[in-house]
């Protein structure tokens, strides 16, 4: 039965977490996802879960490795510098071919950073993030409601496809509290025949690894791998629009910056602008079929990120820079208001530069 | 009446391993353990990044292998997620007492119920001969050519004089791979590591003093003099930690 | 009376074994050499040895089987 509560995004995406079957957590503490890991701890046990906490960001995604290797739901999280950190693992599961479930609550960086939220780890997340060819699925919730929603949905992408599913979201989502509902439904079950259960003495053993030394092998390997991709982008791209069907601009946001251009957009088309929006769900697979549509009537694309602009280069890749794209962001932990992104329509609809 | 012979548990895939390389006699004496407990069926093996990458080719057990370093946190969450299965990982000493050392300290300090074979042959072998975190002083390595100079690089590590401060392992033993005598002494202290898992007594660490023939510049049979001379009286043979035996006490 | 046999093609002619041999009844047989390019082990008066299993115990390639 589902029930609705009043709760912070991380900790719905953690009860969430535990509604999808994950009985497996390994993390390490850092600002602005500890939410998560102190949730589970306490509600890993309830369950008969395993909550633990690694020695370090590494050890945690390795520890994902180890249990995704059994056959089990697994999961870390951590905010950016700490994905740095697990970007090893990363490669090596993308190398392994195993499923895994991420967690990035972005602070703004790069280094140290602050703790505050931002959207600069967009290139890390969409390109893989760890070394040779690999995508991780990236989905970007825009409410707690979503970061509830969208890790359900991690889970099965990543039992379906073999490949990690992350959570791109901000320390504001994060932290934020609001009502979200909590399904109880029983979590998909998925076959795993490649697990390391042990041979019994009844089977051939199972070799789960990414080394391959012949160069043919391992070509093969890398394109059966990106054929798989290729289902992903034709079958799991998300995206959501907003007053797109007349719109002669069209912003372009996912996440926090997506909710501030939503009401940048409303209050744009009160006053008779035709602006529209485009959140993208998934931020890869990328929903370029969406935005190549739109630049058939779109005068001008506004990337609004809490970056230096980084979707902005998969806009124009989308719309094959047939439109403009402009970006308005602010960085550093700052989050552009409604009214910034506002002006910055305003002033594309009188034709002026931004 | 059979007196020696190969392992079940090991298949008969020729190793790459150097010629007179004792990985060989540890990867059986691993497979020997797993025979006689009769835990072929749920042993699950990891194997490390360096010259025994390849271990997962040489047994009859699901292997996975881990990224540098960190085969103690690929043993723990297959261990925690499948607490029926036993669990070891396969490192060499720059995979352990390197890259992976906090990985290996952690997963002691923890009591992780998993085995963990760490050989120790002062240098790494994969990449051709450099200087390793327990190359001894003075010892002439690629990347020491001049001989190891503990002022400038350091010391050597002393992986079982340093995990037996903590409380958490079960069991810490150092034994060699260069005589009869001493093999046979491997093969009681890498079962017994086996078997405390079996039993869920936790963290059981068998550092295996080994030869690199190739890389040391010396015959086989030299390198295990060398072992003898040079490295056990550095590495001291024995069991730094027991706690069962303690109990016992 | 021990019984001893060398899967010779997987030997690498280390010589371990032949310096385990506490009889002295081994050797690396130089007049033949295995497709690897070694020259594997080679008893050479199977009627002395014991089967005491120093030299399988040194094998690093498991390539030694004796029995009694």
């Amino acid at each position: 039965m589902a029930k609705t509560v009043l709760m912070k995004g991380n900790e719905a995406l953690a009860e969430a977490a535990i509604q999808a079957g994950c009985r497996h957590y390994f993390g390490y503490p850092i600002t602005p996802q500890t939410e998560i890991g102190a949730y589970l701890a306490k509600r890993m046990p309830e369950v008969g879960g395993v909550f633990l906490q690694a020695e370090s960001e590494i050890a945690a995604i390795h520890m994902v490795y180890g249990a995704s290797c059994a056959g089990k739901r697994a999961m870390t999280s951590s905010s950016s510098p700490g994905i740095s950190l697990k970007s090893e693992g990363l490669s090596y599961l993308a190398g392994s071919d195993l499923p895994a479930f991420v967690v990035n609550v972005q602070r703004a960086g790069p280094g140290l950073g602050g703790i505050q939220p931002a959207q600069a780890d967009y290139f890390q997340a969409t390109r893989g993030g760890g070394h040779g060819d690999f995508r991780n699925i990236v989905l970007a919730p825009a409410s707690v409601q979503e970061m509830a929603s969208l890790t359900l949905r991690g889970f099965d992408l990543a039992d379906r496809y073999n490949m990690t599913a992350m959570i791109l979201t901000d320390g504001t989502i994060g932290q934020m509290m609001e009502q979200v509902t909590l399904e109880s439904a029983e979590p998909t079950a998925f076959e795993k025949p490649w697990a390391l259960t042990g041979t019994r003495c009844e089977r051939e053993k199972h070799v789960i690894t990414s080394l391959y030394l012949a160069p043919d092998e391992l070509e093969q390997k890398n394109l059966s791998r990106f054929a798989r991709y290729a289902r992903v982008q034709r079958a799991e791209t998300m995206v959501e629009t907003y007053g797109m069907e007349d719109a002669e601009i069209c912003l372009v946001a996912y996440g926090i910056a997506a909710r501030v251009s939503k009401n940048a957009v409303a209050a744009a088309r009160a006053s008779g602008i035709r602006a529209g929006l485009i959140r993208p769900i998934t931020l890869w697979p990328f929903p370029a079929e969406a935005l190549a549509n739109a630049a058939e009537h779109v005068r001008q694309f506004l990337s609004v990120e809490l970056s230096m602009g980084q979707m902005i280069q998969d806009i124009e890749l989308a719309i094959r820079c047939r439109r403009p794209v402009s970006l308005v962001s602010r960085v550093g932990g700052m989050i552009p208001t409604p009214e910034q992104v506002l002006l910055a329509i305003e002033r594309v609809a009188r034709g002026e530069a931004i | 009446m059979i007196v020696a012979t190969r392992p079940h548990a090991l298949t008969t895939a020729p190793t790459h391993y150097c010629p007179g390389c004792t990985h060989g006699i540890i990867h059986r004496l691993v497979a020997e353990a797993i025979d006689a407990l009769g835990i072929e069926g749920r042993t699950i093996g990891i194997a490390p990044v360096g010259c025994s990458v390849l271990a997962y080719n040489y047994f009859n057990l699901d292997m996975t292998v881990a990224a540098h370093g960190r085969a103690p946190a690929v043993a723990t969450g297959l261990k925690r997620a499948n607490p029926e299965s036993i669990v070891f990982a396969y490192q060499g000493d720059g995979d352990l007492a390197s890259i992976g050392m906090a990985e290996a300290v952690h997963a002691a300090a923890r009591n992780e119920n998993i085995t963990v074979i760490f050989v120790n042959n002062a240098i790494y072998g994969m990449t051709g001969g450099q200087m390793a975190p327990t190359s001894l002083p003075g010892q002439v390595t690629q990347t020491s050519p001049a001989g190891r100079d503990e002022l400038l690089c350091g010391f050597p590590v002393k992986v079982c004089e340093m995990l037996a401060q903590l409380d958490g392992p079960e069991y810490i033993a150092r034994v060699a791979a260069n005589s009869v005598k001493n093999v046979l002494s491997a093969k009681k202290a890498i079962e017994k590591a086996f078997r405390n898992q079996v039993e869920g007594r936790g963290f059981s660490l068998v550092e295996v003093l080994s030869s690199c023939p190739t890389n040391w510049g010396m015959t086989p049979g030299d390198a295990l003099g060398w072992m003898d001379s040079t490295m056990i009286p550095y590495y001291p043979l024995g069991v730094y930690k027991d706690r069962s035996a303690k109990e016992a006490d | 009376m021990a019984k001893w046999t060398i899967l010779a093609e997987g030997c690498k002619g280390c010589g371990l074994c032949v310096e385990a041999c506490p009889k002295k009844i081994l050797c690396l047989d130089s007049g033949t050499i295995n497709h690897k390019g070694h020259t594997p082990a080679r008893m050479m008066d199977e009627s002395r040895c014991t089967g005491c299993g120093f030299c399988a115990t040194m094998c690093p390639d498991c390539v030694i089987t004796i029995s009694r």
